[in-house]
């Protein structure tokens, strides 16, 4: 048995409020309230701003910073395919830390059924699949559950909407969501969307015990392709160990060209 | 030796954990890149008795060195790539563990639905943690380490079909390495040691006989599900008495083999389920009369895990690992599991230094022989990790070439540096 199964459940779709939309179920029982309804709308509004991506390749890298201020870096290139009717099916190749380089996962995601994830652990050559059911655990030691960076699809959550608020100068729509997917780590998501462009400039995550966790502000917001807007800066505190996470994107690139079999067990292995 | 071999298949170290891609360029560019990654190691081995009277060569600490660098090159929109990882130990006392290899030295090219890879190279096939019966391609490095993860680079021209009924790969085997065994001063090791310039064949064109394997996999929803073929020489070497300058030693024979193998997985949200089976026909020394005999087996490992995420309201995730492992040739196998339960606890602290450890243990239902191994490590100063392992052999059958390593139970800590 190896030791190395970190890494877990890696993900990565890392694309915020993106993919594509499934309308079937979305009826939830209280849809017919005035807040719930419009709640939905805004979230199928953003979904929708992102349809027909396509295909997309980024490389991040994360610097997570401990209560004394030390920083420890992580580097990931990420590749998304965009899956018309489902959840995107996305390749993370890890570069940094040297004892994991080459590491990879692949992740075809789903609204509500379970996620299918694989990892290549190179030093073995093994290509192993792996349960998707932590998604609450933190994405290689950071302040990002795996949740938080999976692909976001509408049924993910139910929604209401709150109120309108002008956050750092810009206008808001105030909507919290309500995870609908097993394994949460959050009774609800508060989420500040730009009115003007739908997309998120800030998130609140409550824990199980519904007490705030953690704030992530996004900002440097670029727009591609004249549609789709992705943020260069990704900032996650956790209010309760006084961590931090600073995800700096990079090397935005869309409709590159990538096809379904570049996201296939084969081609986990040979990913580099 | 075939016998340490499977003997000890607990776990596998993060030592040989090499880093394998080599990319500076962040970005998915077609340009072509080129880059060395890799690392260097210490190690240290501490056995906690002296050794037995009879092996007054041995020591009760081991000092040793490896690098694992590796090249990486690749071209024309990455589908055209070179690979080359040289490996090499140097042992403090065991002249056979000071050794090097080519664990990877290969061209690969990727076709619109097939790939081609010629060299050496490393193949990995199975599901199961605890022994691995359907992995056959390449050779085991068993001076690395007791459990058997290290291989030897396996020269092969291997082609990779992926179609809408699966992915299928073809294999040519030109030449076969022989298992790496321990010096009359390496710990742990058989007892008597085994001399590998006494090693015979049973196909007469010996290690150039030419191997072929195949093999399908492919996945429907939750289920994955493998099959292969492997013709020629067994991995597995049988072991005969002989003598070397008027001492005891055991000689390695490999005869050849055919094995026919499954492995599928169930992954479900919560559970997984995992099984491996094999059927081999190959020769082996009958326990009455000691000669060759053609011989027919089946084998398999079976089990589950299981994980616990977030225990005690922590980041922690708490895996469970049960596997049984069946051989029907009973007390006759050349194995030890034969009727064995191996339980494995894994946790995963999930900080930013990846700290993780694994506690397992192999036991024998029919006589109680038990091996038992701790595993921990984590990483430290960016781009160093620490990794310590306890191994611990108890109640080993008095009539096993491996009775010795009763008294072999060691710790050993290995510090490495990746780049």
């Amino acid at each position: 048995m190896k030791i190395k199964n970190t890494l877990n459940q890696s993900v990565v779709s890392l694309l915020l409020m993106s993919s594509t939309t499934l309308l079937s179920g979305l009826s939830s029982v209280n849809a017919a309230e005035p807040d719930v309804k419009r709640g939905l709308e805004i979230a199928i509004e953003a979904d929708k701003r992102e349809n027909d991506f396509i295909d997309s390749t980024a490389s991040m890298v994360m610097e997570l910073k401990n209560k004394q201020g030390q920083t420890n870096t992580r580097e990931v290139r990420v590749k998304t395919l965009e899956v018309a009717g489902d959840g995107d099916k996305s390749l993370s190749i890890f570069d940094t830390p040297a004892d994991i380089k080459g590491t990879a996962s692949l992740t075809y995601s789903h609204a509500l059924k379970p996620d299918e994830q694989w990892l290549y652990l190179p030093a073995l050559k093994r290509v192993k699949r792996i349960s998707s059911k932590n998604k609450s655990g933190p994405f290689m030691g950071s302040e990002f559950a795996y949740e938080d960076i999976s692909s976001q699809e509408v049924e993910k959550y139910t929604y209401r909407y709150i109120k309108d608020e002008v956050l750092n100068g810009i206008d808001c729509f105030v909507v919290e969501r309500y995870p609908a997917y097993k394994h949460s780590g959050y009774t609800r998501q508060v989420t500040w969307i730009n009115k003007k462009e739908y997309r998120s400039e800030k998130i609140d995550f409550y824990d199980r015990k519904n007490v705030l966790l953690k704030t992530l502000n996004f900002s440097g917001y670029q727009q591609y392709l004249n549609k789709f807007w992705r943020a260069d800066t990704m900032h996650m505190v956790n209010f309760q160990t006084g961590k931090s996470t600073i995800l700096s994107w990079k090397d935005y690139k869309f409709k590159t060209g990538l096809e379904e079999k570049d996201f296939n067990r084969n081609s986990l292995k040979r990913a580099k | 030796m075939n016998l340490l071999q499977r003997f000890f298949l607990l776990v596998n170290t993060p030592l040989a954990g090499i880093s394998m891609s080599g990319i500076l360029l962040l970005s998915l560019s077609v340009k072509a890149h080129a880059d060395w990654s890799g690392n260097v190691a210490v190690q240290t081995r501490t056995f906690f008795n002296d050794p037995l009277i009879t092996n007054p060569q041995q020591h009760n600490n081991y000092l040793s060195f490896s690098a694992e660098p590796e090249y990486y090159s690749a071209w024309n929109n990455n589908d055209q790539s070179l690979t080359i990882t040289p490996f090499i130990r140097i042992d403090q006392y065991d002249k056979e563990r000071t050794h090097g290899d080519l664990r990877e030295f290969s061209y690969q090219q990727v076709f619109d639905d097939w790939e081609l890879r010629v060299g050496v190279s490393k193949v990995y096939w199975g599901v199961t943690e605890s022994q691995h019966l359907v992995d056959v391609i390449n050779q085991t490095d068993s001076v690395e380490n007791v459990d058997g993860e290290d291989k030897l680079g396996q020269p092969m021209i291997k082609a990779t079909f992926e179609k809408d009924w699966g992915t299928l790969g073809l294999f040519v085997l030109p030449y076969f390495r022989e298992r790496t065994f321990q010096d009359i001063e390496g710990r742990p090791r058989t007892s008597p040691v085994v001399d590998d310039t006494q090693t015979s064949y049973e196909s007469s064109d010996k290690e150039q006989h030419i191997d072929y394997a195949a093999r399908w996999f492919n996945y429907y929803g939750e289920l994955e599900l493998g099959l292969a073929y492997f013709n020629g020489t067994s991995r597995d070497p049988l072991f005969s008495p002989g003598l070397k300058n008027g001492a005891a030693v055991l000689k390695p024979y490999y005869p050849l083999m055919q094995q026919l193998s499954i492995d599928a997985q169930i992954t479900t949200e919560e559970l997984l389920f995992k099984l491996e089976a094999i059927a081999r026909d190959w020769q082996n020394f009958d326990s009455i009369t000691l000669q060759l005999v053609d011989e027919r087996y089946f084998a398999l490992t079976t089990g589950i895990e299981y994980t616990f995420v977030g225990i005690i309201e922590t980041d922690a995730d708490l895996g469970l690992v049960v596997e049984y492992l069946y051989d029907d040739r009973d007390q006759q196998a050349n194995t030890f599991f034969q009727n064995d339960l191996m339980m494995g606890l894994r946790l995963a602290i999930n900080d930013a230094d990846s700290t993780e450890a694994l506690l397992g243990i192999i036991y024998d239902l029919d006589n109680q022989e038990h091996l038992l191994s701790l595993e921990a490590s984590r990483r430290f100063a960016g781009n160093w990790t620490a990794t310590l392992e306890v191994r611990l052999f108890n109640n080993i059958s008095d009539t096993s070439l491996v009775k010795s390593i009763e008294e072999d139970d060691f710790v050993q800590l290995d510090i490495a540096y990746y780049f």
